[in-house]
């Protein structure tokens, strides 16, 4: 993965002595609250419910053992030992101090790590496929272009205080996980018809209030310009996107009230001064970068194994977990591994300070000292031998991580919600909870198969509830927290937004709701279906139908 | 005298300029949201009427800092001015720098470009200076004035802006010091148009 080299570790450092100047500004009075508002948001730190809440970049979901071990410290010393994984890839602490924020910087300095716009009104973390460099599936590697824009997107002069949050995802498979279409550029890399790596670029998409696919602005874009032609698209956003409503301030309403194809022309043009200058990419600073993500010194290895295949054979709870957590490889021998953060019972995407050091290590033993935080809000062990799976299962089970559902109904991605969030209409993690307790079957959820629960507290969507299989969304009615539930939403390359059922449900009716959603599809399912396929082949009439039914007709 | 709030490059010098600004009319309205006043949400749609345009009393001697649209409107009668060097021009974060760009080919003519940030968090100011450093070549003092705070000089240096009048309440004193926040930015921009990767020798891994 990356190494900081001396520049990279001046702008961290300078940049803690920056904001620990501005702490001090703020506490003794020299700062107001709405002009340290942004300083603070940039840095990552809201001010919450109960405490700030401290978000911590993890550029591209990549962290080293020795990172996670240092989270994992900062989270017991100035938390309360745990931390929570974001759908952005990033860490959360909810209960840090403002005044020992500068310190909690200082410390991740040391391990080459930041909160540099993990919030405010600018370019926030760019997110990536969480099994990039292994994914038998790619075609491109994306981390290191992906490196090359986290340093220009850093402190980028022009693009500091935009009219709201700017959120760019690459991915370079063909099976897109990384949830391109929904954000404000999306960029897909593939090899063109002369073998050079090109870039189809997706611009306008979000989920929030007005959840939009993105549109394809440039099917072709040679990487070179990957930067100068982000450039031309957020100089037309920054100077023409609305300012007066944050709810209408996403590149996603300009483009939408231009049009895409006048909001094309302008960006073309606009690029058309952009293009060749300097911060066109060159070769050396890609090989430079790309030198930081070659191949890990893999074994030469047969594709099976027999203890392995035995252990399969004779332990249906370990092949239950390598059946949903265990992931194809490119390299022989090989495989990727989940290890899920989704307990029964437990908060989405939490991880205790105990279970970070576990994870380290696990990564040290397994997996080259590596890993990555999915946005499904799960750590992944990308290069982990097939003969070393059955003790690395022991290992992660004994510290609750090796819950066989990723993938399936309880892998349920949850924001933070009303439990911590100031912008919250409802809870969240309590319903998750719920959720996972009324599914707690494994062989009934294997049954179930293959379904994407997202829950967010409100219209902001941290949770992507648009794009879950079935979406819950927080709502506020008259003061008193309601959900309202969507279903049919799909990421990926055929990504689509849910629809809503109808009315919304108190917090006790939602398992029995997910329940007859269920029953539905259980009832009507074609032996190859999964949920969504069901759903997008009947649509939501019969699911309506029996979730709003009155309890005598569902006896 | 009271201290002056200006600074030039990396000092703090006195203003030559007098600043001219629009008189307000009596129905300039107030926005409202959800009925609440939002005040650091800009519409940016402040349109002025000829009459305020008119009646906008520019003073006959010295160097003068007028609005876009005054020096517009009177633009025939300053052009012996304008020889002088006497004239500058500020505008608005919403006003098209087009509209300067059609009325005078060469901007270098003014001694002083200055542009108006209502509120700090309007990042406009940002790409207005960076396209009028590389679109239009303006090379005099660019300056922006308004709710300039220190936290955003560092950016505006950046973008191309030599000149920053601190707002009244706060020390130039102090902001001087965070022109220097960071010592080797990534990117290219106006000040420092080469990116880091073109700059300096970074070897590999
Ligand atoms: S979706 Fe809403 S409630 Fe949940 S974390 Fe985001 S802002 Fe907070």
């Amino acid at each position: 993965m990356y190494k900081y080299d001396e520049i990279d570790q001046a702008i961290v450092d300078e940049r803690v002595a920056q904001y620990r100047d501005q702490t001090r500004r703020y506490l003794a009075g020299e700062l107001t609250d709405e002009e340290f508002r942004p300083l603070r948001l940039q840095n990552g730190l809201y001010i919450q419910r109960h405490a700030p809440m401290l978000r911590i970049a993890v550029p591209y979901g990549m962290l080293s053992s020795k990172q996670l071990n240092k989270l994992a410290d900062i989270a017991k010393r100035f938390d309360r030992s745990y931390g929570h994984f974001s759908t952005r890839q990033n860490l959360q602490l909810n209960w840090p101090k403002l005044e020992d924020v500068p310190d909690i910087l200082a410390e991740l300095a040391t391990v080459e790590m930041h909160a540099i716009q993990t919030s405010g009104n600018c370019i926030r973390n760019i997110t990536t496929d969480q099994f990039s460099g292994v994914a038998p599936d790619e075609v491109i590697d994306p981390r290191a272009i992906a490196e090359i824009m986290r340093q220009w997107s850093t402190f980028h002069p022009e693009f500091a205080l935009l009219p709201r949050k700017f959120k760019i995802a690459v991915s370079g498979t063909k099976t897109d996980r990384a949830i391109v279409q929904a954000h404000d550029i999306g960029m897909e890399f593939y090899p063109d018809a002369d073998n050079k790596i090109a870039i189809k670029v997706w611009v306008g998409g979000g989920l929030g209030r007005t959840p939009i696919l993105g549109s394809v602005i440039r099917e072709h874009l040679e990487w070179q310009h990957a930067l100068t032609y982000c450039e031309a698209i957020i100089r037309v956003y920054n100077l023409h996107g609305r300012r007066d409503n944050a709810y209408k301030a996403r590149i996603k309403i300009l483009v939408k009230a231009l049009g895409i194809d006048e909001f094309r022309n302008q960006v073309e043009a606009e690029w058309e001064h952009l293009k060749n200058s300097p911060n066109t990419i060159t070769e050396t600073e890609l090989a430079r970068v790309a030198d930081h993500f070659t191949e890990m010194p893999y074994e030469t290895l047969p594709t099976h194994n027999a203890a392995f295949d035995s252990a399969i054979a004779s332990n249906p709870a370990f092949a239950a977990w390598v059946k949903r957590n265990v992931h194809a490889h490119k390299k022989s021998g090989y495989r990727a591994v989940t290890l899920s953060l989704k307990t029964h019972g437990q908060a989405p995407g939490d991880a205790t300070s105990e279970q970070m050091h576990a994870v380290a290590n696990l990564s040290d033993e397994y997996s080259f000292g590596e890993l990555r935080v999915s946005h499904e809000q799960n750590l992944i062990l990308a290069d982990v031998k097939i003969s070393d799976l059955l003790s690395l299962w022991e290992k992660a089970r004994a510290h609750g991580l090796a819950t066989a559902n990723i993938g399936l109904l309880t892998d349920i991605i949850c924001c933070p919600g009303g439990d911590f969030c100031s912008l919250a209409n409802a809870k969240s993690i309590p319903i998750a909870e719920a959720i996972q307790m009324q599914f707690d079957n494994l062989d009934y959820l294997h049954d179930i198969g293959e379904l994407e629960l997202n829950i967010s507290g409100c219209m902001n969507a941290c949770g992507h509830h648009h794009i879950g299989h079935i979406g819950i969304l927080g709502v506020d009615k008259d003061g008193s927290e309601w959900y309202q539930v969507s279903i049919g939403g799909k990421q990926g390359n055929d990504a689509s937004i849910g629809s809503v059922i109808g009315p919304s449900f108190a917090a006790e009716e939602m398992p029995g709701v997910v329940q007859r959603l269920i029953d539905v599809y259980i009832g009507e399912r074609t032996p190859e279906e999964r949920f969504i396929d069901t759903v997008r082949r009947l649509g939501i009439a019969p699911f309506k139908a029996h979730v709003y039914a009155k309890e005598s007709e569902n006896v | 005298m009271s201290k002056s709030n200006l600074i030039l490059n990396n000092e703090i010098i006195e203003d030559q300029w007098t600043l001219v600004t629009i008189p307000v009319s009596e129905d300039t309205v107030v926005r409202k949201q959800a009925g609440k006043v939002v005040l650091f949400k800009l519409t940016g749609e402040v349109i002025h009427t000829p009459e305020q345009i008119a009646s906008t009393e520019i003073p006959a001697k010295g160097k003068v800092l007028l609005p876009l649209s005054v020096w517009i409107a009177h633009k025939d009668a300053l052009a012996d001015r304008l020889s002088k060097g006497e004239i500058a021009v500020w505008l608005d974060t919403h006003e098209p720098l087009e509209l300067l760009a059609e009325q005078q080919a060469d901007l270098n003519v003014f001694p002083l470009i200055s542009v108006h940030v209502e509120r700090f968090a309007d990042g406009r100011i940002f790409s207005i200076g960076n396209l009028l450093r590389t679109r239009y070549g303006f090379k005099n003092e660019l300056r922006a004035f308004g709710d300039v705070l220190r936290d955003q000089l560092f950016f505006l240096k950046r973008c191309g802006f030599n000149s920053y009048l601190i707002r009244a309440d706060r020390s130039a004193e102090d902001a001087l010091a965070s022109l220097k926040d960071f010592t080797e930015p990534y990117q290219g921009a106006v000040d420092i148009n080469q990116p880091v990767w073109r700059r300096v020798h970074r070897g590999s891994n």
